[in-house]
């Protein structure tokens, strides 16, 4: 039995495990707020709760229509996502032109909008939200225990994430899109209609929160509460990565989850913090993140 | 230069000459109602709209005047309610000096946030000194000092100067009238001083500012800084108040209240974010019962707030009478 620093490999790589459960995520849900950061400027402070109800529309949907995970994994980020536009054609387009902090403070106010909602209704308890059978159980790896569902919910972010970076970074409407978000005036005066793709990145960004609830739901139980703690982690995660690359906010996402799980071994009372302290010292050095442009 | 030097200097000392007489009116006023408030209202009511009146107007010095947006003031005004709570219960300090000391650790707490914070702009610093605030939450959280989740509870009243009992809550109501309104005094001295000058400069035009030779860091600093002890002085006298400090004074949603209270007052405004402070605190006092209902309707005002109400109450009022209230 080897021993690592006087930890055995068993808690270490499942630390690990949940560091990267963690990091996927952040991932997800920075890449989301990247999304929306680069063509509308604002940052989606709603998108913890957006988060939330992605999980509780996985939810829903099984208990008054009976649909179950699969189907949900489709449905419950295009609830959401249609959500979202209708957020950003009744409200969020009427702030382009104020100054960003607008945009802020008026998606603060929906998040304690949605959160009081399902608070009211649901209460703070959390609901159960079973595992798919195609899902449950594990594999013993030898070395350690791997819950199917967890090696699946990295491999389904995994996927996201590389999907939207594809499409951002490699087609042609990802083309339209980055060109849009350099000089937005340019770009519709060449015949693309860009309120339209406005209201469809923020559809899109948090149609990504949205799966990101629906993956977390079976994990932790289905919570009003559950987003908000995250979208302040995810917070510090942007600011570490710098909103300037989608690869950096993906990057970011999964590395400072690592980090925290093994954080989490080695001292666990430092575990809540440490991205934290971070963000701190890359404030320090490299103000605009790992990934981002001087301002 | 020595021409130059003159017009740069003229314009704040025209406009910083003594208070204006509405303005030395409404404090008058303001002063002489809150004289016979407790008399009317119950004091521990009154003494909590004065504590946040304060918070609100230390957070408008920041956002209205320096334009800064901080989402995390909640770690300034609770973290001086924690170490006010310790200094009056564990050190056994005068209320005065438990104040002070809450209000001094929040200014170092403020130093040392805001060098790091105003390294960035914009929303990446709203989501800076958020970040910062949450992790102050943390400690709190596990700190042995601060009690957990139980808090620092039953904070002895204590002796002012060491002689007058504060136990009683009329003499404890007018200690925190004495606090509050002589910060109030204080942040309107700053704002109209030179300083508070150069701070509506770069508000208005940063590049503008430095180019004129201003050291445009430097001043946000000191801003922060200032805005961070405020907010402190209201949390550590709130501390005394309720005789408790807990997780509530520096969770996030607090920094949300607090920025809610100055955006319905009136951001930018003198009396702004005492109304504010006033109509929030009244809110949750007789929606309490309703549970969160309260945060939905914040959230509401909120959204509001921003659609269709930019400049707050007091904002729309000045707009109105032509005159800066």
């Amino acid at each position: 039995m080897f021993e690592l620093l006087g930890v055995p490999p068993q808690v270490l790589l499942g630390q690990l495990l949940l560091g990267l459960i963690n990091g996927s995520f952040y991932a997800v849900l920075s890449l989301g707020l990247a999304v929306i950061f680069g063509l509308l400027n604002i940052i989606n402070f709603a998108h913890g709760a957006l988060y939330m109800a992605g999980a509780f529309a996985a939810w829903m949907l099984l208990h008054y229509l009976g649909i179950g995970y699969w189907p949900a994994l489709i449905l419950a980020p295009l609830i959401v996502g249609a959500f979202g536009i209708v957020l950003e054609r009744t409200m969020l387009s009427r702030l382009y032109h104020l100054d960003h902090l607008y945009g802020l403070l008026l998606t603060f106010g929906l998040a304690l909008i949605i959160q009081g909602l399902f608070r009211n209704y649901y209460g703070i308890s959390g609901l159960p939200y079973q595992i798919p059978d195609l899902l449950s159980g594990g594999h013993n790896l030898g070395f350690m225990f791997l819950p199917n569902y967890r090696a699946w919910v990295v491999a389904a972010s995994v996927l996201v994430c590389f999907g939207t970076w594809f499409m951002i970074e490699k087609t042609r409407l990802g083309a339209y899109l980055r060109a849009a978000t350099e000089n937005p005036i340019l770009v519709g005066a060449f015949g693309v209609n860009v309120p339209l793709m406005i209201m469809l990145t923020y559809g899109f960004g948090v149609a990504l929160a949205g799966f990101a609830g629906v993956l977390a739901a079976p994990i932790y139980s289905v919570n009003p509460t559950m987003g908000e703690q995250l979208i302040i982690v995810v917070f510090a995660v942007v600011v570490i990565g710098g909103m300037g690359s989608i690869m950096g906010a993906i990057v970011t996402g999964y590395m400072l989850g690592l980090i925290e799980g093994l954080t989490r071994v080695f001292y666990p009372e430092g575990s809540a913090v440490v991205i934290f302290v971070i963000m701190a010292i890359v404030l320090m050095i490299k103000p605009e993140g790992l990934f981002g442009r001087p301002a | 230069m020595a021409m130059k030097d003159k017009t740069i200097d003229a314009a704040p000392v025209v406009q910083t000459a003594g208070m204006p007489r509405l303005h030395k009116i409404i404090f008058s006023l303001l002063l002489a109602g809150l004289i016979v408030l407790p008399f009317f209202v119950y004091p521990v009511f009154a003494m909590k709209v004065m504590c946040f009146a304060l918070f609100a107007a230390a957070f408008n010095l920041l956002l209205g005047f320096g334009g800064l947006l901080s989402f995390g003031h909640a770690a300034y005004f609770g973290g001086a309610s924690y170490v006010a709570a310790h200094a009056a219960k564990v050190w056994g300090l005068t209320p005065e000096l438990s104040v002070l000391c809450g209000a001094a650790a929040a200014g170092v707490l403020g130093l040392a946030i805001g060098s790091l914070a105003i390294r960035r702009q914009g929303i990446y610093f709203a989501m800076v000194t958020l970040a910062f605030a949450q992790m102050v939450y943390f400690v709190a959280l596990q700190a042995e000092f601060t009690g957990g989740e139980d808090g620092i509870q039953s904070v002895p009243r204590g002796d002012l100067f060491g002689l007058i009992s504060l136990a009683d809550n009329i003499a404890l109501y007018f200690f925190v009238l004495v606090v509050t309104f002589g910060g109030i005094l204080l942040l309107y001295r700053i704002v109209h001083s030179p300083f508070g000058q150069v701070l509506k400069a770069i508000r208005e035009n940063e590049p503008r500012a430095i180019s004129l030779g201003y050291d445009v860091n430097r001043y946000k600093l000191i801003v922060f800084t200032l805005s961070a002890t405020m907010a402190g002085l209201a949390g550590a006298t709130k501390s005394q108040v309720f005789q408790l400090s807990s997780l509530t004074d520096v969770h996030w949603s607090m920094s949300g209240e607090v920025v809610l209270m100055t955006l319905l007052g009136g951001m930018g405004t003198i009396f702004g974010p005492l109304v504010g402070a006033a109509m929030i605190v009244t809110m949750q006092n007789y929606l309490a019962t309703f549970g969160a209902w309260v945060t939905v309707i914040q959230g509401v005002i909120f959204v509001i707030g921003v659609l269709v109400f930019r400049e707050g109450i007091v904002g729309v009022l000045s707009r109105w009478l032509k005159k800066p209230l």
